[in-house]
């Protein structure tokens, strides 16, 4: 582990205990979405378009409404009608993407539900729903949408940051553009020029767990909701807003989550099971199958992106030019802002353009995808950073750190960054074994790097200390990695009590106060400051409760090892177990909240050096060994960090090699199963090996930066540049696919 | 609908339940029997999720219909521990941290175990291929292999 600045002595963070709910999930009690069971509990199932782009001309549920066991079925007109009320736009796009109401928008696009007694009943009924739609023409890429004549979705969509707004609507939402310096001389001075264009396809976030929900209304219009989110306030808050109800009235306890990455901070099945629960005043439970999951929800953009950068001699990038198209699917809000900010924050370059454009086509509404837009971006920047340093023949390590952003370098996006670890983990790589091993016949090496924000924003958290001692430790941010951990260890930190001693819990939206999404790799910087901050508010308030037990002033008494200790050692130690048993006596029950908007990201770096082998005869290739060199800023769980640094290069070889969306010209989804799309399996990989960089964050109290999401940003890049010097093609299509890579080749040949 | 009357050993005890036909028994074990520890994440056998061992021979559940089960003896996670004492791949898992979300490790958990059976020296190869018939999305796998080596070495030592 490389370690740049000393652990200052901590028991607890930075230790590898068993998680506090390793238990359930290794036994399985854990009860994640699709596991709730309730008295009476009906079967719900949705009914989807079979077309890309349609109007729905009429939607007839009798026959469904009278089959046996039916119970309630529902279409668009069960809900408010948000735009004819005014609503935010965002919120008409959320509502419209529950359930349609005029027009279908992309296959699997929901148009009704039914609930009944068994899930049988439920699946013929759904069948038995007669939709009469007037199919539409359809676009399904970005140059598709984007081409002069293209069918509008949206008929009303004028793209926004264009000045002056264009009088013609599009298929263009929005257009972002950041820029600096002067791109005619900066290219001038280059020695070294390249330009390329990269196309990638949409990628699902391939969670293991189906989305599920189940409700259960009461006749005063109150809903209780279980269902597995990345953040269970957010779910609450989408929620009220289809249904057109307040906030208050809805209690949303959050199920273990099995796997998210982005893709379940949306809201699919939540209004769908509470309508059909109030028309039937029984609980309704409905789960997707994969087939629905693929076609309805995630993934991320498919893109097409150029790339033009420029170096002197001596390594300096003098300018870089980028452009790119993200498909958004049927609503605006791709991630290309973020891919704008992130495309070449990891280098200070004096001169640059990027423009972006966020364009809707006929596929599912992308959602979040682990860094989301960064990925693609990074695959083609660092493409040709990579190719840029092979024809001024410097190494691919030293090229990124000849302009590598450091503390007081202006991002491209904006802001000038504080203390940043981003040379210290391509120092890292340099200095593992992996960057001079020996490589075989027809293998190659490869390096990449990548950048994310990480996020702050809200939390709440509540420490209670017990009459014995112990403390639970209370947020609303659900657990998808190991969170309770890193929450349990640093409050046993900050109250000098055992880890086991600690009980973190993940609470409904009725019992904590508000958190927002387990999601911008911010649970152990947000919630985990707010834990902090709760738990010295416990130590603030044990100090005074044991200076009026000695009658001293407070500032004779300090907290030392879960005990508090009078400065003289005129009195005996009382420990946390002594004042929690007094507690009656001293002011009664010990208890702090804290609740916080987050004081301080600290932005994440990563570099990565992969090794692959080309079979010349089939294309495949295989990864040999891949190294991931990571800035966590502290890791309070190395364990976990090391998961999420592992699991993140993992779905990005997966993106690189294999994964894709395929659609018929139709635009049905020809590969909704995890047999044709192919995710990472154990027999495709090697161990990944990490390298923990600690560069402390210093708005943080122990320095966490957030470790979620950067690990994804480089693998495609490192994968590419890999293959690149192994057999000295340049793919610059996703998946770099066996066929993909023999074509490559073949040309390459001739 | 008529219903089937099965017969099966679910983790030691004689259970029956009645099922229809067309009923996978991943979904007899979670809606009848009261079993969850089984997952679905495919329906189609791709994930391996919901594995069980069905006379000791690791099985997707999902593609199994649930009155094929009469007669048989089945495993599921819940029965993995020997009356709470964990099964060393059960601790391997919580102490080399082998799960982050959690939803296939009971899967995992099963097809290491129909794996260490047989074969209670594999090598590391030998644990990829027999668990590439489980996704894992949140680890790498990385983690999982090496909880997999260290059970498989403290169940020789005993």
């Amino acid at each position: 582990m490389a370690v740049t600045e000393e652990n200052p002595g901590y028991k607890w963070v930075g230790t590898r205990p068993i998680r506090p709910d390793g238990l359930e999930k290794v036994t399985g009690k854990a009860r994640f979405g699709a596991d709730l069971v309730l008295p009476g509990m009906l079967y719900g199932k949705v009914v989807r378009s079979p077309h890309a782009h349609a109007r729905i001309l009429s939607i007839d549920t009798s026959a469904a409404e009278s089959m046996e066991g039916v119970k309630a079925v529902i279409t668009g007109d069960d809900f408010p009608d948000l735009a004819a009320n005014g609503a935010h736009p965002s919120d008409v796009d959320v509502a419209n993407n529950t359930i349609a109401r005029d027009k279908v928008l992309y296959e699997g696009h929901v148009v009704a539900a039914v609930a009944a007694i068994t899930r049988e009943q439920a699946e013929a009924a759904a069948k038995a729903v007669e939709v009469t739609y007037e199919v539409l023409p359809h676009v399904l890429t970005v140059d598709e949408a984007m081409a002069d004549d293209a069918p509008l979705l949206h008929e009303g969509m004028i793209t926004k940051g264009v000045d002056p707004a264009p009088e013609e609507p599009s298929n263009i939402a929005s257009k972002i553009l950041h820029e600096r310096g002067d791109l005619e001389q900066g290219f001038g001075e280059a020695d070294a020029v390249v330009e390329r264009e990269f196309t990638t396809k949409p990628v699902h976030q391939g969670y293991i767990e189906p989305h599920a929900a189940v409700a259960d209304s009461n006749s005063d219009g109150r809903a209780n909701i279980w269902c597995s989110s990345q953040g269970h306030f957010q779910m609450r808050a989408y929620t009220a807003t289809v249904l057109g109800v307040s906030p208050g009235t809805l209690k949303v306890t959050a199920a273990e989550i099995g796997g998210g990455f982005g893709g379940k901070t949306v809201i699919y099945l939540e209004p769908l099971a509470v309508r059909p629960s109030q028309r039937a005043g029984r609980p309704v439970k409905l789960v997707m199958d994969r087939d629905e999951v693929f076609r309805a929800t995630g993934p991320t953009s498919g893109t097409r992106i150029k790339v033009k950068m420029g170096v002197s001699k001596d390594g300096k990038i003098t300018a870089a030019e980028v452009w790119m198209a993200y498909e958004a699917g049927a609503f605006a809000g791709s991630p290309v802002g973020a891919a704008g900010m992130t495309a070449i924050a990891c280098y200070d370059i004096p001169n640059f353009v990027v423009e972006g454009y966020d364009v809707v086509c006929n596929k599912p509404r992308v959602a979040a995808y682990r860094a989301p837009g960064a990925p693609m971006a990074a695959f083609a920047v660092e493409s040709v950073l990579d190719e840029l340093a092979r024809n001024i023949e410097m190494y691919a390590i030293d090229i990124r750190l000849a302009n590598a952003a450091v503390e007081g370098t202006q991002a491209a996006y904006g802001p000038k960054f504080p203390r940043i670890g981003f040379v210290e983990t391509l120092e890292a790589i340099k200095d593992h074994p992996n960057y001079t091993t020996e490589l075989g016949p027809n293998q190659g090496r490869g390096v990449a790097a990548g950048f994310w924000f990480n996020a702050g924003m809200m939390s709440s958290a509540t420490v209670h200390v017990n009459e014995n001692g112990t403390a639970t430790v209370v947020t609303g941010s659900p657990d998808i990695g190991g969170s309770r951990q890193s929450m349990a260890l640093m409050a046993a930190e900050e109250l000098g009590i055992p880890y086991e001693s600690i009980k973190p819990v993940v609470a409904d939206t009725e019992t904590v106060g508000f958190n927002d999404v387990t999601g911008g790799s911010r649970v152990t910087l947000a919630t985990g400051a707010a834990v902090v901050d709760a738990c010295r508010l416990i130590v603030e308030d044990l100090r005074a409760r044991a200076a009026k037990t000695w009658d001293v002033e407070l500032d004779q008494v300090e907290w030392v090892d879960g005990q508090a200790q009078h400065v003289e050692g005129a009195q005996p130690p009382l420990s946390l177990n002594d004042l929690a048993a007094k507690s009656g006596r001293t002011g009664g029950p010990i208890s702090a909240n804290a609740s916080l908007n987050s004081r301080g990201v600290g932005a994440g770096f990563s570099t990565q050096l992969c090794d692959v082998e080309v079979d010349p005869e089939t294309g495949v290739t295989r990864i040999v060994r891949y190294l991931t060199a990571q800035d966590a800023g502290r890791a309070i769980s190395p364990d976990y960090v090391e998961g999420q640094m592992q699991g993140g290069v993992v779905q990005g070889i997966g993106w690189a090699l294999n994964e894709e969306y395929i659609h018929d010209t139709e635009g049905v989804m020809e590969n909704p199963s995890f047999l044709d799309y192919r995710m990472p399996v154990a027999s495709d990989l090697p161990m990944i090996d990490c390298s923990i960089v600690e560069v402390p964050n210093p708005a943080h109290p122990y320095g966490v930066r957030g470790v979620g999401e950067v690990g994804i940003v480089p693998p495609m890049a490192a994968v590419g540049n890999a293959i690149h010097d192994a057999v000295n093609v340049r793919m610059t299509e996703l998946p770099m696919s066996p066929v993909k890579v023999l074509e490559a080749l073949n040309a390459h040949d001739e | 609908m008529p219903r089937t009357h099965i017969t099966t050993v679910i983790n030691g005890d004689e259970t029956e339940f009645l099922t229809e036909d067309g009923t996978s028994l991943l979904n007899a074990l979670r809606d009848e029997v009261g079993l969850t520890g089984a997952k679905e994440g495919c329906g189609t056998g791709d994930c391996g999720a919901c594995s069980i061992l069905v006379d000791d021979r690791v099985t997707c559940s999902c593609l199994m219909f649930a009155p094929e089960a009469d007669g048989t003896t089945i495993l599921t996670v819940e029965g993995l521990a020997d009356s709470g004492d964990l099964h060393p791949l059960q601790q391997c898992f919580l102490e080399g941290a082998a799960l982050q979300c959690g939803i296939c490790t009971p899967g995992f958990l099963m097809a290491a175990k129909a794996l260490l059976d047989k074969n209670p020296d594999p090598t590391e190869t030998e644990i990829r291929y027999a668990l590439a018939g489980n996704l894992c999305r949140c680890t790498g796998y990385d983690k999982i292999i090496r909880a997999v080596q260290e059970a498989a070495l403290e169940m020789r030592g005993k």
